[in-house]
């Protein structure tokens, strides 16, 4: 069943393997997978299958070939973050050998450990402290310096190992290579939790802006991406998706397309319609010829009554904090304020759409996905074909830009079941409006805050509350009726379970959607998790059912609570006139989210005073400086971020000038691969604040393309964007490629309204709703 | 289907196929190519730009019938991994990418318009580029790129 694309076969050469040798060579990896535990992750939207099993066989994730060069296997895929050439410097730097000696394979059922899903910014956590491929990493040294030390006969403190070889200090000369210590053999030992990890102090590979080791392949046309896919014999497949959400089959008139040239199949098995042809244009035109009748479908809620709506849907509750005294708080408090935020759902829309490629034969299938989720994704796509999971192998192959869970997932399982319906190998490439009109968008939310604040001017009670909607999600190992795909083929999303209310917390605050506000204690039992020192709160969710797919986006969830969060901190900052830097300061006990802020201060060259600016005008174009930070999912990553803009007050427009922004995510593995994700991170969070929504009508969704989902280009006026990176060697590594996104609708909002005195409270900040703001402003 | 002879990158191809096939079918398809992409088949995000006789194109709304005596250029026909186009260089320089997915169209784009407009301006060229979609956001290493280039080659 190993099939190897031509880029892979090529890899491998490079590497020194023969395709046989190689397998031969990993057999113990194979095995190992095959039999790991599967974890059930049924529950949760957010976490599903988040960091796998991994592997506790060192062979699993090292092995040395005669010539000395390494290659590492890891469950952490490349998508675009830098990862790839991060871990590749992970590895040179613990084995001691140049970046250009190692070779890494990420991603693939039948070669790689189980490392479940590669999001949330978890990679840096999970691979670059002390476990899995870090871990790894350090025990092969170590191993290898053992076995050095009978070979040289010499104590293995006085060994080090360097320039792919072991030698002894005091005495180079005195050196034995990797290749003949262990070359082509297995190291057969035990990850071992005791093993040395290099001191960021002492890096020389990690720690330096190492370039992207894909990037001249990217440059120049040669990179294949799954689209580029090409196996023999494979065959084009179009998908036909529902009118509307609820829709169902009624009838397929084959007669409709009968004849129409490369035609192979037409397929229907319960909701799920696609076809299958020899070119993709053909296809492409036979799935739109053909006639297919659907039932109505389920009618819609108008738009415009969202945020009321799901406040009065059935809901899940859930109360994350409750000290139990906030109601008495807010009634004695020497003043009351409250605001309602509202965040709409958002999309991927990842640039290029969903693609993927399977060959599915009689007892096995291949499938080249860029889901981030290769295991999970074989299980699923295993349980869909009726084979086993250990029957499927799911290749990870990268896609466009995802962010989340795009139409990776749901791709896979169609090309899977057209290539199990016409027993040859099938790719299959969405349409860009079956991407924009089925994929899992970012939740929905509203959001009440409210704050009691005594004489001198400080919070003393902060609740929150707030409704989400959400359906589906990952699939994680067992729910293919998270996605589109799943459901059409009659398999359900995770059941939805109205609990209201919510029973009291008893485990401590695990912040990672930031439900909670930095600036709360965060006490539950004798327990204090939070990052500031509020210590009456309460924190109060409910998630009601979303007529849409709904999933991971960038900074799921956390987006859209810091933006409610850190604009309502800056409204009662505004309120008690204090500076919005020092009132933020004043209300946090978090060293590291105060040194963000303070050195996010410092490069924006902050002047302490209240907002709005004194005065503004309130005609013409003025401008104004807002902040906003967070401690991204509770403890993997700190940042704060300065924004100016300036808001043309007649059209409502806004342009961003400036944005300054402070990151402490630990060791710092590649500077500039966290300044290229701080880059994007917050000019896409700038799209999303400034433009995106999904839209919908009484039947289906609106937003189907580049005119109707609007989003910044590359021609638009960006802004200044500087960046400074926080190095913390002495702490653990944290990710850093969620982080700068999350603060980005704060920030600007919040210089919104110090410029004008107006406050934005529902994102996107069209010209429309940032002029109705100005003409209501008190 | 029809028997139809294109140049692309330099080389005389011939293709079997129906004559309306949007070209960029035929590049990414038939001939192979990985340069060009399938962004949105709509003509709205840039992403399979091609450049043919000069001009950027969108690959993706092209009849293949309405190219068939252009010179026709992908991001393979620039320059090799081992020896990129200057262009090429200047995004490999700034490590201009995130997924790399619309490399391709940014490039085309950005060469076709400089080379007809040497000595543009910066603001000239993010308004070239006002009809190009980068969703990772790569807009400020991309817009460095492209300038660096502008400058060597009207140098």
């Amino acid at each position: 069943m190993t099939r190897l694309t031509s880029d892979a076969r090529r890899a491998l050469a490079r590497a020194g393997f023969s395709r046989r040798s190689f397998l031969k060579g990993s057999g113990a990896v194979i095995v190992t997978f095959a039999s790991a535990s599967v974890l059930d992750h049924t529950s949760g939207v957010f976490a599903q299958g988040f960091n796998g099993t991994g592997s506790p066989q060192l062979d699993s994730w090292i092995a040395i070939a005669a010539d000395g060069t390494v290659t590492a296997y890891t469950g952490k895929c490349e998508f675009g973050q830098g990862l790839y050439t991060a871990q590749m410097q992970l590895v040179a730097e613990e084995l001691g050998v140049p970046l250009n000696r190692v070779h890494l394979i990420q991603c693939d059922t039948s070669m790689t450990p189980d490392q479940g899903t590669t999001s949330g910014q978890q990679s840096h956590p999970t691979n670059f402290n002390r476990s899995n491929l870090a871990l790894a990493a350090a025990t092969a040294r170590e191993t290898l310096i053992r076995l050095a030390a009978t070979q040289l006969n010499a104590p293995t403190r006085d060994l080090v190992a360097r320039d792919s070889a072991v030698s002894v200090k005091a005495t180079p000369s005195r050196r034995v290579s990797y290749g003949a210590l262990i070359g082509g053999k297995k190291f057969d030992v035990q990850l071992n939790p005791k093993a040395t990890r290099i001191h960021p102090r002492d890096w020389t590979v990690l720690g330096t802006p190492a370039p992207r080791v894909d990037m001249r392949a990217m440059a120049t046309g040669e990179f294949e991406f799954v689209h580029n896919v090409r196996v023999p014999g494979m065959l084009h497949g179009r998908v036909v998706r529902p009118p509307s959400p609820g829709a169902t089959v009624m009838s397929v008139d084959e007669s409709s397309v009968r004849g129409m040239p490369g035609l192979v199949k037409v397929v229907v098995k319960n909701n799920f319609i696609g076809v299958v042809a020899a070119k993709p244009w053909q296809a492409a035109q036979i799935a739109e010829k053909l006639r297919v009748t659907w039932t109505p479908g389920s009618r819609l809620s108008p738009q415009r009554d969202v945020y009321e709506q799901i406040r009065k849907e059935p809901s899940t509750d859930t109360l994350l904090v409750d000290s139990g005294d906030v109601d008495t708080m807010l009634a004695s408090a020497a003043t009351v304020l409250r605001a309602t935020y509202h965040h709409p759902y958002q999309m991927h829309g990842s640039i290029g759409t969903s693609c993927a490629v399977a060959d599915v034969q009689a007892e096995t299938a291949t499938v080249w996905s860029a889901t981030q989720s290769v295991f999970p994704t074989r299980n699923t796509t295993a349980a869909i074909l009726g084979l086993k999971p250990e029957q499927v192998r799911v290749i990870y192959t990268r896609g466009a830009g995802c962010y989340g869970i795009n139409g990776a997932d749901t791709v896979s399982y169609d090309a899977a079941v057209l290539s199990q319906a016409v027993g040859k190998p099938v790719r299959v490439q969405l349409s860009r409006k079956d991407e924009m009109a089925w994929e899992n968008y970012g939740n929905l939310f509203a959001i009440d805050q409210r704050a009691a604040i005594d004489a001198s001017g400080s919070i003393v009670a902060w609740d929150y509350e707030a409704w989400s909607a959400a359906k589906g999600g990952r699939p994680g190992y067992n729910t293919p009726g998270n996605v589109v795909t799943g459901t059409l083929l009659g398999l359900n999303p995770a059941p939805f379970n109205p609990r209201t209310p919510a029973p009291a917390p008893t485990q401590p605050l695990n912040n990672n959607s930031n439900t909670a506000p930095s600036y709360i204690a965060g006490r539950v039992q004798d327990s204090r998790n939070g990052a500031g020192i509020v210590r009456s709160e309460r924190v109060l969710s409910h998630r009601v059912r979303s007529p849409f797919f709904t999933g991971p986006l960038r900074a799921p969830e956390r987006l859209q609570n810091t933006f409610a969060h850190e604009c309502f901190m800056d409204e009662v900052a505004a309120h008690v006139k204090a500076d919005p830097v020092e009132y933020r300061l004043r209300h946090l006990n978090h060293p590291r989210l105060k040194g963000a802020i303070q050195a996010a201060a410092k490069a924006a060259n902050w002047q302490a005073r209240p907002s709005p600016k004194p005065a503004p005008s309130t005609a013409g174009t003025v401008s104004g400086r807002g902040i906003a930070c967070v401690c991204y999912e509770g403890d993997n990553g700190y940042v704060a971020m300065a924004a100016d803009v300036d808001v043309n007050q007649s059209t409502g427009e806004i342009h961003v000038t400036r944005l300054v922004v402070a990151q402490d995510c630990g060791p710092i593995s590649n500077p500039d691969g966290v300044r290229n994700q701080i880059q994007g991170g917050a000019l896409q969070g700038m799209s999303r604040a400034l433009g995106e929504t999904v839209t919908w009508d009484e039947e289906k969704i609106t937003s189907v393309d580049w005119r109707t989902y609007r989003s910044l280009p590359l021609g638009f006026a960006i802004p200044r964007i500087e960046t400074v990176l926080i190095n913390q060697p002495d702490e653990e590594a944290c990710g850093s490629g969620e982080t700068a996104i999350t603060v980005v609708a704060a920030a600007i909002g919040n210089a919104i309204f110090d410029a004008t005195g107006a406050r934005l409270r529902e994102v996107p900040f069209t010209p429309e709703r940032v002029k109705a703001a100005i003409n209501s402003r008190s | 289907m029809a028997t139809l002879t294109l140049k692309v990158n330099g080389r005389a191809r011939i293709v079997d196929v129906d004559p309306a096939t949007p070209l960029l079918f035929v590049l990414s398809d038939d001939l192979e190519l990985r340069g060009p992409k399938f962004g949105c088949g709509l003509g709205q995000c840039g992403s399979c730009t091609v450049i043919s006789n000069g001009q950027a194109v969108r690959s993706c709304i092209t009849p293949v019938s309405a190219v068939l005596s252009a010179e026709i250029t992908t991001l393979e026909g620039l320059g090799t991994p081992d020896k990129p186009h200057p262009i090429q260089q200047a995004f490999i320089d700034e490590q201009a990418a995130q997924c790399g997915f619309c490399l391709s169209g940014v490039m085309l784009t950005a060469k076709a318009f400089l080379d007809k407009n040497p000595r543009a301006t910066d603001e000239q060229i993010q308004q070239a580029l006002s009809g190009v979609l980068c969703r990772c956001f790569g807009n400020v290493r991309m817009l460095k790129a492209i300038s660096r280039y502008a400058k060597g080659a009207s140098a």
